[in-house]
C-alpha cells in the first residue's frame, strides 16, 4: 500500500518538471519504448482474451445473432435478466451454489489455520516434514484424478468406505446418487485435498512472529496452548483476515470442473450449480445471450461482495486487500 | 515451582494431544493414496471383498497391461506432454517479459499496466464470449488453443514481479546502461539468469496446470486424436462409473467389470506418475512461491 502511495507522490513529482515540454506520454514512450516492447506479447493476449471478451458482454443484453454478430445483434435489455429471476432454475441455483460455498468456507477456512498452528507446536522435525510433505501432495491431484477416486471409494456395491461402514452394520449408502450427500462430498474432499497446501501460507506468517514474544512467554510461564492464544492466533490474524475477504469475494465461484465431473441425473437436484448451468445453457443448448446474461450476473454479484467485505474489514480491523 | 510442575504437565498433554492429530491428519490423506497403488497391483476380487488394506493380495500387473495396450492413453499422454512442454514454455516467456517492466520503479506505464492486468481478475467475460472469441480467431478444435488460452496468469507475474523487485536491484541496470546496455540485452544476459529460482517455481506452477488441464478441452475440443490425457480419463474414470449401479450383477459383464475395475486403479497412477515423481525433489520450489506470493501486498 505504501510504495504505492510513494510511487503516485514520485510520479507527481516527475510529472511536473515534464510539464513544458512537449507531450509527457509521447516523452515516456519513447524513454521506455524497449520496456513497452518486452510487456507487449502479454498485453496483446490481454487484449484478445480478457478484453475482447469483456467487450462481447454486451450480448447479454442482446438477442444474439450468429450471423448478424455480436455489434449487430438486437438489443433486448434485460429481457435474460428477466428470464432468470423468474425461471425455477433460479432459486434452485442459489441455493446450491452459496450452499455448497459456504459449507466450504466454514469447514474449509479453520482447517489450514489449526493444521499451521499444531504444526508449528511440534518440536520433531522430521515428523513435521513427513506430515508437511503427505499433506501437501494431494494438492497437485487433478480434478478428474481425484472424483475418480471418490467414485471408487463411494461406490455403493464395493467402496471402501461403505466397506467400513458395513462393519458396524450400516447399510451401504449411494453417496454420489443421492442429493443430500453431494454437498458434503464436494466439500470433505476438497478440505481433503487443500487444507495441508493452505497451511504452508499460514506456517510462513508463524515464522515471521518476533522471537522475543516467545522467550517473554517463557518467562512469564505461559503454558504452549496460552502460547497459541496470545501470540500465535493475534501473529497470524492479518493473513487469516485477507484470505478470508479472498474467500467471501469468490463466493459465488465454486469450481466448475469438480461439481461438473460429481454431477449425474441422479444428484443434479443439489449438485446443478450456477458454473455447471451457465455450461449446459450456453455450450450444449446454444443459448448465447441468456447463458452470458447469468454469468454477468454471477460476476457482478461477486464484485459486489469482494468490495463491501473489503470495506467491512477496513472498518473493523483495519486490513483491506487496496 | 509448583506452577512449573502444572505449566509442563498442561504441556505434555498438549504434546500427546498436538501429535495424535498430526498423526490421524497424515493417515486420513496418505492412506486413499496408498489404498490406490495397492488396489492398482492385487487381484480385483480381493479389493471387492475388502481384503486388501495394508499389502496387496495376489499381485498382478494385467491393468497396467491392458492400460499399456490402449491406444487412447498412449495419445493422451503424448498430447498432454507436448501441451504442458510448449504451453510452459510460452507461459514462462510471456511473463518474464511483462515481469521485468512491471519491476522497475521507473517505468511510466507501470501503474497503468498494473490496474490493466487486476481489472482482468475481478472482471471477466465468462464462458461464451470468450468461445465466440476463441471461434472467431478459428483456434476452435485446434491445437493452439491448448496452449494459448491462459497463456499469462496475473497471479503469476506479480509473484514473477515481486521476486525481481527483491532480487535486482534499480542500481544494477543504471550501471549497465552507462556502458550502453539496453533493456533487452540487461532482460536476457542479466535479469534471466538471475531469476532461475522463480523460473524453476513458475515452471511448476503452469506446468501442472497444463498437465492437469481440464475443462479447456472439455470447451473447445472435438477432435479426438487432440484429446489431453485428463478427458481420456474421465472416460474411463467418471463416465464408465456413473452407470455403476446400472450394471449390477450382470453375469456376462462380470469378468469386464473385474477388469475395469482394476483398470481404473491404474490408470490413476499412470496419470499421475509424472507428478508424483516430480514433487518431493521440488516441494521446495512450491512452498517457496506461496511465500512470495503471500508478501505482494
Amino acid at each position: 500500500m505504501q510504495s504505492i502511495q510513494t510511487t503516485k507522490r514520485r510520479k507527481t513529482f516527475s510529472s511536473l518538471k515534464k510539464v513544458k515540454r512537449k507531450n509527457p506520454f509521447l516523452k515516456s514512450l519513447k524513454k521506455d519504448y524497449q520496456l513497452y516492447l518486452l510487456a507487449l506479447p502479454a498485453i496483446i493476449y490481454f487484449i484478445l482474451f480478457h478484453y475482447w471478451p469483456m467487450y462481447g458482454v454486451q450480448i447479454a443484453f442482446k438477442d444474439f445473432i450468429a450471423v448478424k454478430g455480436i455489434t449487430g445483434s438486437p438489443w433486448v435489455g434485460f429481457k435474460h435478466f428477466e428470464r432468470f429471476f423468474k425461471s425455477f432454475q433460479f432459486w434452485r441455483l442459489m441455493k446450491n451454489t452459496i450452499g455448497v460455498s459456504l459449507y466450504q468456507l466454514i469447514a474449509g477456512f479453520p482447517i489450514p489455520i489449526i493444521m499451521a498452528l499444531l504444526l508449528n507446536q511440534t518440536k520433531n522435525k522430521r515428523f513435521k516434514k513427513t506430515v508437511q510433505t503427505v499433506t501437501y501432495a494431494p494438492h497437485f491431484i487433478s480434478v478428474v484424478v481425484l472424483t475418480g477416486m471418490l467414485y471408487i471409494f463411494l461406490s455403493p456395491r464395493n467402496g471402501i468406505i461403505n466397506q467400513f461402514l458395513s462393519l458396524f452394520g450400516i447399510d451401504s449408502i449411494f453417496f454420489l446418487g443421492d442429493p443430500k450427500y453431494f454437498k458434503s462430498v464436494f466439500v470433505w474432499s476438497g478440505v481433503w485435498q487443500n487444507a495441508g497446501w493452505g497451511s504452508i501460507i499460514y506456517l510462513a506468517a508463524l515464522s515471521g512472529i518476533n522471537p522475543e514474544l516467545y522467550e517473554a512467554a517463557k518467562v512469564d510461564g505461559a503454558t504452549k496452548l496460552r502460547t497459541i492464544w496470545h501470540i500465535d492466533i493475534p501473529g497470524i490474524m492479518p493473513t487469516a483476515v485477507i484470505l478470508l475477504i479472498m474467500n467471501v469475494g469468490k463466493i459465488m465461484n465454486v469450481g466448475f470442473q469438480k461439481a461438473y465431473l460429481l454431477q449425474n441425473s441422479l444428484n443434479v437436484e443439489s449438485s446443478e450449480i450456477i458454473a455447471t448451468y451457465i455450461y449446459k445453457i450456453g455450450l450444449l443448448q446454444s443459448q448465447y445471450s441468456y447463458s452470458t446474461a447469468i454469468g454477468l450476473f454471477n460476476t457482478v454479484i461477486n464484485i459486489i461482495l469482494l468490495v463491501s467485505v473489503n470495506k467491512i474489514s477496513k472498518i473493523v480491523s483495519d486490513t483491506s486487500l487496496w | 515451582m509448583k506452577s512449573k510442575i502444572k505449566r509442563s504437565k498442561e504441556d505434555l498433554t498438549f504434546d500427546i494431544i498436538n501429535y495424535t492429530v498430526l498423526t490421524l491428519i497424515l493417515v486420513i490423506v496418505a492412506y486413499p493414496l496408498y489404498f490406490i497403488v495397492i488396489a492398482s497391483i492385487s487381484d480385483p476380487d480381493a479389493v471387492n471383498n475388502g481384503l486388501v488394506w495394508l499389502l496387496p493380495v495376489d499381485i498382478t500387473v494385467e491393468g497396467y497391461k491392458r492400460i499399456f495396450q490402449d491406444v487412447r492413453i498412449w495419445t493422451g499422454y503424448k498430447n498432454t506432454f507436448l501441451y504442458t512442454i510448449v504451453g510452459t514454455f510460452i507461459n514462462i516467456t510471456l511473463t518474464m517479459m511483462i515481469a521485468y517492466p512491471l519491476s522497475r520503479k521507473d517505468f511510466s506505464g507501470r501503474r497503468f499496466l498494473m490496474i490493466f492486468l487486476l481489472i482482468t481478475m475481478y472482471f471477466n467475460g465468462g464462458l461464451i464470449p470468450t468461445y465466440l472469441v476463441v471461434k472467431n480467431l478459428h483456434l476452435n478444435d485446434n491445437w493452439w488453443v491448448m496452449v494459448i488460452l491462459g497463456a499469462v496468469s496475473v497471479y503469476n507475474v506479480i509473484i514473477a514481479r515481486t521476486f525481481l523487485q527483491n532480487t535486482i536491484p534499480e542500481e544494477l541496470y543504471e550501471a549497465a546502461s552507462i556502458d550502453g546496455c539496453s533493456h533487452f540485452l540487461f532482460f536476457i544476459k542479466m535479469v534471466l539468469p538471475l531469476s532461475k529460482a522463480i523460473i524453476a517455481v513458475l515452471t511448476l506452477y503452469y506446468g501442472i496446470g497444463h498437465w492437469n488441464e481440464f475443462m479447456r478441452a472439455l470447451i473447445y475440443l472435438r477432435d479426438e486424436k487432440l484429446y489431453p490425457l485428463q478427458i481420456i480419463l474421465r472416460s474411463i474414470l467418471v463416465q464408465n462409473m456413473s452407470q455403476d449401479p446400472m450394471m449390477g450383477d450382470v453375469e456376462d459383464a462380470v469378468e469386464m467389470a473385474r477388469i475395469g475395475e482394476l483398470i481404473k486403479y491404474g490408470v490413476i497412477i499412470v496419470a499421475s506418475v509424472p507428478v508424483l515423481l516430480l514433487y518431493p525433489l521440488l516441494q521446495k520450489y512450491f512452498v517457496q512461491g506461496v511465500m512470495i506470493g503471500s508478501v505482494k501486498g
